[in-house]
């Protein structure tokens, strides 16, 4: 049986895409939103019970959908959004959707962590709040928050894998198409190797950014 | 410098309220080191925190260098904080961050140009005896020294007060020694007001100059810390001087109480300065028909002056031991007091 693999490494690059862009936009909602969740707590920076039980009923909400039924309902909006349902930029709207709350949790599970004395010191000398979450609270998490992001980007490669039920490509769609689908077993397995290199790899990758960033 | 008025803290917490701060009055003089001693849970860390603001009272104003903070805007209040510097139990410094950038962040937080962060930077950890440490992290450092560059941060801004939350509390007796020394040098070079918040009366006894008893909000006793340590006023005032000097009669010294008679009798004489315990008895004996006797006696220091605690035995006729003891009463230059231990 031959193995195509110009076509593995197509599918290799709409993996890599879906995941590096819906990482980008979901880090930037769950980052936002992660600090939000923080700050806003009771006895915090802006302590704000409202804003606080808001933003934590949606990520609640999101958090319970399960991807391959969150993919389907956020059609309309992602028809809206890319203009198509079907493809690898459709398949990054919901991507996004489901990732950036999950980053949100894990970023304010991050800044949780981060000792309460030192936000204390920054108080004492006089900080602005801004100041206090960007050059107290963010650095002293970072850490930490490269590992959450490392867990998040993991979480997404499994996702895009599921992207291919809208035709979205990709390494997963390959491997439930040709390998599942079509009983070609080498495809499967060559798919699935190379997803299994990509985690291990981003795992070390993150660990060791992380244990970089902790000390120098 | 800073003076306390009415100020009254309360915490809800599950809708039970509890009282941290209960009407507290207090003055602190500029350039003074003011202690303040309490038991876990007397409110100490509360009222340190009312001073900048960490927490706010729930009524009473704070008055720091003639300003009632809790009137600014969050503006002047936060410039208000850089007058007031802030040392903590645990530290508190960024870990992700070196030495040179902890000591230099509330200059980098006013946005201070790189050369002058840097000349004030190795400036002050020339002076906390750490230059060569510029560059490593704090987890690379002993307790010792993370408390310096905690007290370099807390100078950067040329503070006129600095409050210090149970300092020396995480440390060995040794460092808590040389942390001690530092802050009196900080208090004396650049004549800073040092507000000390602890539980223990060694560093009271070290380098306050006066002390507040805090105990369940309420300032129980203040004056010097010669004062409190000669007459301690209250029990808990009287614990705490007996925890770093100890006054307690022993027991053998009490069977001698039981066995006194009017031609033998046992006093306790207080007394401060190192020319004053030794010659004030052998002048007695000298002076007096009496026997003198020292049965027990603790001499600690206070601020490098020697302040003792004698137990002495007079034997003799009873006029003449009154006579003693009223030569005793009128040198009131060194004898802070003289107490009849009567059985």
């Amino acid at each position: 049986m031959l193995v195509d693999w110009n076509q593995i490494l197509a599918a290799l690059g709409e993996t890599i895409t879906m995941v590096a862009i819906s990482l980008l936009f979901a880090t930037v909602i769950g980052l936002t939103l992660g600090i939000l969740l923080v700050v806003t707590r009771k006895g915090h920076l802006w302590e704000n019970a409202a804003v606080f039980n808001v933003l934590n009923a949606i990520v609640n909400v999101f958090r319970s959908i399960p991807f391959i039924i969150l993919m389907v309902a956020v059609i309309p909006f992602t028809r809206l959004l890319v203009g198509t349902s079907i493809g690898t930029a459709a398949a990054i709207v919901p991507m996004v959707l489901f990732s950036g709350p999950y980053i949100a949790r894990l970023i304010e599970n991050s800044l949780l962590e981060v000792d309460p004395g030192v936000m204390e010191a920054a108080q004492a000398m006089g900080a602005t709040p801004r100041q206090i979450i960007m050059r107290f609270l963010i650095p002293e998490a970072l850490s930490s928050l490269l590992l959450g992001l490392t867990i998040a980007t993991i979480g997404l490669i499994g996702a895009s894998a599921m992207a291919g039920a809208i035709g979205g490509g990709g390494l997963g769609d390959l491997a439930i198409t040709y390998g599942y689908q079509r009983f070609d077993t080498i495809v499967m397995i060559i798919t699935v190797a190379i997803l299994v290199v990509m985690v291990q790899g981003l795992q070390t990758a993150g660990n060791i950014l992380s244990r970089k960033v902790r000390r120098r | 410098m800073i003076t306390f008025e009415n100020v009254t803290k309360i915490y809800e917490s599950a809708g039970q309220q509890v009282k941290a701060l209960d009407e507290v009055d207090l003055h602190i003089e500029e350039g003074e080191i003011y202690g303040v001693i309490g038991f876990s849970g007397a409110g100490k860390s509360s009222l340190v925190r009312c001073v900048n603001l960490l927490e706010r009272p729930t009524s009473g104003n704070v008055i720091v260098n003639n300003q009632n903070l809790q009137c600014l805007s969050p503006k002047e209040l936060r410039e208000a904080k850089r007058h007031i510097g802030m040392i903590f139990q645990h530290f508190n410094l960024l870990n992700s961050k070196t030495v040179f950038t902890n000591v230099a962040m509330p200059l980098l937080l006013m946005k201070q140009s790189k050369k002058e962060v840097e000349q004030r930077v190795y400036e002050l950890l020339e002076f906390v005896g750490l230059r060569d440490k510029a560059a490593d992290y704090p987890d690379q450092l002993s307790g010792g020294q993370k408390q310096r560059v905690g007290i370099a941060r807390a100078l950067a801004t040329q503070p006129s007060v600095l409050l210090c939350d149970e300092a020396t509390s995480a440390l060995d007796p040794q460092t808590t020694e040389s942390i001690l020394k530092l802050l009196k040098r900080i208090n004396q070079a650049y004549n800073i007001t040092i507000l000390i918040i602890t539980h223990e009366m060694g560093v009271i006894r070290e380098i306050c100059d006066k002390v507040a008893v805090l105990d369940q909000g309420k300032v129980i006793e203040s004056g010097s810390v010669f004062e409190v340590f000669a007459q301690p006023k209250t029990e808990i005032a009287h614990d705490f001087v007996s925890t770093v000097m100890q006054d307690d009669i022993p027991e053998s010294v009490h069977q001698l109480i039981q066995s006194q008679s009017s031609t033998n009798r046992i006093y306790r004489i207080v007394f401060v300065g190192d020319s004053a315990g030794a010659p004030l008895l052998s002048q007695i004996a000298k002076r007096f028909d009496v026997e003198v006797n020292v049965l027990f006696g603790s001499i600690t220091e206070l601020q490098g002056t020697p302040f003792g605690n004698l137990i002495v035995k007079f034997e003799g006729d009873a006029k003449e031991i009154n006579r003693v003891i009223m030569d005793i009463n009128q040198q009131e230059v060194t004898v802070k007091e003289v107490l009849e231990d009567a059985g």
